[in-house]
C-alpha cells in the first residue's frame, strides 16, 4: 500500500469511529445539561451539571428508574443463564452426536429467531393475566427465552464444532478419569464459547422493549427500556429529556464495558454462527 | 453434565452393535437437546396457535360477556381497512430504505475494516460493536432528542441548508420516517458490516491476485470476483436484516408513537391488543404479521435461493 492509500483508509477508519460514537457522545453530553440548558440548540452543555443523575438516582425519578434497573439485571441474567444451560446440552448433541433431527432443531432455532416478537405478545398478554404471570419476573423470563435461546443454540453449536474433542480420549488414555478428562480438558476449551454466547444472549434480552412494555404494569417487574419509554408520559417533571438521557447513559455503560473487554470474542461469536461455510 | 460421560462403549459385535449404538446415541442426543427444543416450541409455536384461535373470535377484554365466534371476519375487517394498508406501506417503506442503505454502507464499513492498519483494527471492532449493543430505545431517544426542536442541535447545525430553527421533524410522515430510518440504520449497519466482513474473508485471495495480474481494475475485481464469491454472505445478511426491519417497533414507539402517518404493523398489533384490549382483532393482526414474515422468508429462500444451511453453519 502506498502512503496515500494508507492515509485514505486511516481516514475511513476514523470516520467509522465518529459514526459509531457520535450519538453516544450526544446522549452523554445531553445528560449533563441542566433543564434550562436543554434547549440551547448546541451539542455541548453550557455548563455541565449532574442534576439529571441526581433526579434518577436519588430524586423524583428514582422510584421509577432504580427498580427497573434491578428488574432488568435480574430478569436478563436469569434468562441468559437458563438459555445458556439449555443450549449447552443441545449444542453438545448437535456438535458431537450423530442423530436425525439435528436439522430440525437448528431450523426451529432459526424460525424462532426470526419470529415477530409482537405476534407472541397478544396471546401471552391474555394468558399471563389468566394464570397470574402478568407483571412478574417469571412472566418476562419465559418469553425472553424466545430471544436468548435460538441465538445461544446457534452460536454454541458453531463453537462446539471447533473443539478438538479427541483430546478428551487422549487424556483418558493417559490415565485421567472421564470426569477429570471432562473438567481439565473440555471445560477450559468450551468455556470461552459459552461465555461469549452468554454475552450475546444478554445483549438481546437487555435490548428487549416489546415484552417489557406489554407484559408489565408496575415497578414489580418493569425493565429499563420500558421504564424509559414511560418516562415521558408517566412522570411529573417539566421536561423528562435530561433524566431520560442520564438513565440512557447508565444502561449503556454495562454494554460498552462488555464490548470493550470482549470485542474480539463477540465478533467471532456473531459471525461464526451466522456465516461459516 | 453427567450425561456426557455416558457415551456408549466400543462395540463388540460390529454389525448389531452399530445400530444399537446409533439408536442409543440418538436417544442421548434427544435427551440433551429435547429440553431446549421443547422450550422453543413452548414460547413461540404455542402462543402463535393460541393467537390464531383467538383471532377467530369477536372479543374485547372490556366486554368479555359478548365474546362470540366469528370465523375469519376479523381478517376481512383488517384487510379491507386502510389503517392496515397504511401501516403495511410504512413498514415496507422503512424496510426497503433501511436495508438498501445498510447494505451499501455496511459493505463500505467492511471494506475499510479489511484495509485498516493492524493497530487500528481492535479499536474499529470495539467502536462498531457499540451501536449493535446499545439498546434500541436508547438509540431512538438519542436521535429523537437530536432532531427535536426543543432539545436538539440539528436544526441549528443545518440552518445553513435552510432548515428553520423550529422545524418539527416528527410532525409530518416524510421527515418523521426519515429520522426513524436514520436511527435504525445507525443501530443495525454494524451488524451487517460484521457479517459482510466475515464473507469478505472467504473470498479466495488467489482469485484476487489472478484478476490483478490480468489487469482488472479495482471496480472490475469488486464486481466479478469479490461480490459473486460472497453472494451467500450478502444474502444471509439481507434476509436477517429484512426480517428484523419488518418488525420495527421500538424506534417508532419512542419517536412518534405511530402518530402522523408513521404507524407500522408491529405498532398496530400492539395498539389493538394492549391499548384497546381488542384481543380478537389484535390476534388477527399478529397472525397476519407472522404470515408476512413467513412469506418474506419463503421469498428469499425460493426466489433468491438463499441457502439457509449456510446460515446455520452446517
Amino acid at each position: 500500500m502506498s502512503t496515500r492509500e494508507k492515509v485514505g483508509w486511516g481516514i475511513g477508519g476514523l470516520l467509522i469511529i465518529v459514526y459509531c460514537l457520535f450519538p453516544i457522545a450526544w446522549i452523554v453530553s445531553l445528560s449533563f445539561k441542566s433543564s434550562a440548558d436543554i434547549s440551547n440548540g448546541e451539542f455541548l452543555p453550557t455548563t455541565a451539571t449532574s442534576e439529571n443523575y441526581d433526579t434518577i438516582l436519588t430524586g423524583d425519578a428514582a422510584e421509577l428508574f432504580l427498580p427497573a434497573l434491578r428488574n432488568s439485571f435480574g430478569i436478563c441474567l436469569i434468562a441468559t443463564a437458563l438459555a445458556c444451560l439449555l443450549a449447552m446440552f443441545a449444542a453438545y448433541a448437535i456438535a458431537r452426536l450423530d442423530f436425525r433431527g439435528k436439522k430440525l432443531i437448528l431450523s426451529t432455532a432459526l424460525a424462532v429467531a426470526i419470529f415477530p416478537v409482537i405476534s407472541i405478545v397478544t396471546p401471552l398478554f391474555n394468558l399471563w393475566r389468566e394464570i397470574g404471570l402478568y407483571d412478574t419476573w417469571l412472566g418476562l423470563i419465559l418469553p425472553y427465552l424466545s430471544l436468548t435461546l435460538p441465538i445461544s443454540i446457534w452460536t454454541l453449536s458453531a463453537f462446539f464444532r471447533e473443539i478438538p474433542w479427541e483430546m478428551e480420549q487422549a487424556a483418558q488414555v493417559d490415565g485421567a478419569t472421564p470426569w477429570q478428562a471432562f473438567r481439565k480438558v473440555i471445560v477450559p476449551l468450551a468455556a470461552p464459547g459459552v461465555f461469549t454466547t452468554a454475552i450475546i444472549a444478554f445483549f438481546l434480552a437487555w435490548n428487549d422493549f416489546v415484552y417489557g412494555i406489554s407484559l408489565t404494569s408496575t415497578s414489580a417487574s418493569r425493565p429499563v427500556p420500558a421504564a424509559l419509554g414511560l418516562f415521558t408520559g408517566a412522570s411529573q417533571f417539566e421536561s423528562p429529556t435530561g433524566p431520560i438521557a442520564a438513565a440512557a447513559v447508565i444502561v449503556t455503560i454495562p454494554v460498552v464495558v462488555l464490548v470493550l473487554i470482549f470485542q474480539r470474542r463477540i465478533v467471532a461469536g456473531l459471525t461464526n454462527g451466522a456465516v461459516k461455510g | 453434565m453427567t450425561a456426557i460421560q455416558d457415551r456408549p462403549a466400543a462395540p463388540t459385535a460390529p454389525k448389531h452393535a452399530a445400530s444399537d449404538k446409533s439408536r442409543s446415541e440418538a436417544r442421548l442426543a434427544w435427551m440433551l437437546a429435547g429440553p431446549a427444543f421443547a422450550v422453543m416450541l413452548l414460547v413461540t409455536a404455542y402462543p402463535i396457535l393460541q393467537a390464531f384461535y383467538e383471532s377467530l373470535f369477536d372479543y374485547r377484554l372490556t366486554d368479555p360477556a359478548n365474546r362470540s365466534f366469528t370465523g375469519l371476519t376479523n381478517y376481512g375487517v383488517i384487510l379491507t381497512d386502510p389503517v392496515w394498508w397504511d401501516a403495511f406501506g410504512v413498514t415496507v417503506l422503512i424496510t426497503v430504505v433501511t436495508v438498501a442503505v445498510e447494505l451499501v454502507l455496511g459493505f463500505a464499513l467492511a471494506l475499510v475494516m479489511v484495509q485498516a492498519l493492524k493497530g487500528l483494527r481492535p479499536v474499529l471492532r470495539a467502536a462498531i460493536l457499540i451501536p449493535y449493543a446499545v439498546i434500541t430505545v436508547v438509540s431512538a431517544f438519542a436521535w429523537q432528542f437530536a432532531f427535536a426542536p426543543d432539545s436538539g442541535f440539528v436544526n441549528s447545525w443545518f440552518s445553513f441548508l435552510g432548515v428553520a430553527p423550529d422545524t418539527d421533524w416528527f410532525g409530518s410522515p416524510g421527515s418523521a420516517i426519515f429520522v426513524i430510518c436514520l436511527a435504525e440504520i445507525w443501530k443495525t449497519t454494524p451488524f451487517i458490516s460484521l457479517l459482510l466482513l466475515a464473507g469478505l474473508a472467504q473470498v479466495p485471495e488467489v482469485l484476487q491476485e489472478a484478476a490483478k495480474v490480468d489487469g482488472a481494475t479495482w471496480w472490475q475485481r469488486m464486481r466479478k470476483v469479490t461480490i459473486p464469491n460472497m453472494k451467500a454472505a450478502i444474502m444471509v445478511a439481507l434476509l436477517f436484516r429484512t426480517l428484523d426491519a419488518f418488525r420495527v417497533f421500538d424506534s417508532v414507539y419512542v419517536m412518534t408513537a405511530g402518530a402522523n402517518g408513521t404507524e407500522v404493523l408491529s405498532f398496530l398489533a400492539y395498539r389493538q391488543t394492549i391499548a384497546r384490549l381488542e384481543i380478537g382483532l389484535g390476534s388477527a393482526v399478529s397472525v397476519l404479521l407472522f404470515i408476512s414474515v413467513v412469506l418474506i422468508c419463503a421469498l428469499f429462500v425460493k426466489g433468491f435461493k438463499v441457502d439457509l444451511s449456510q446460515a446455520r453453519g452446517e
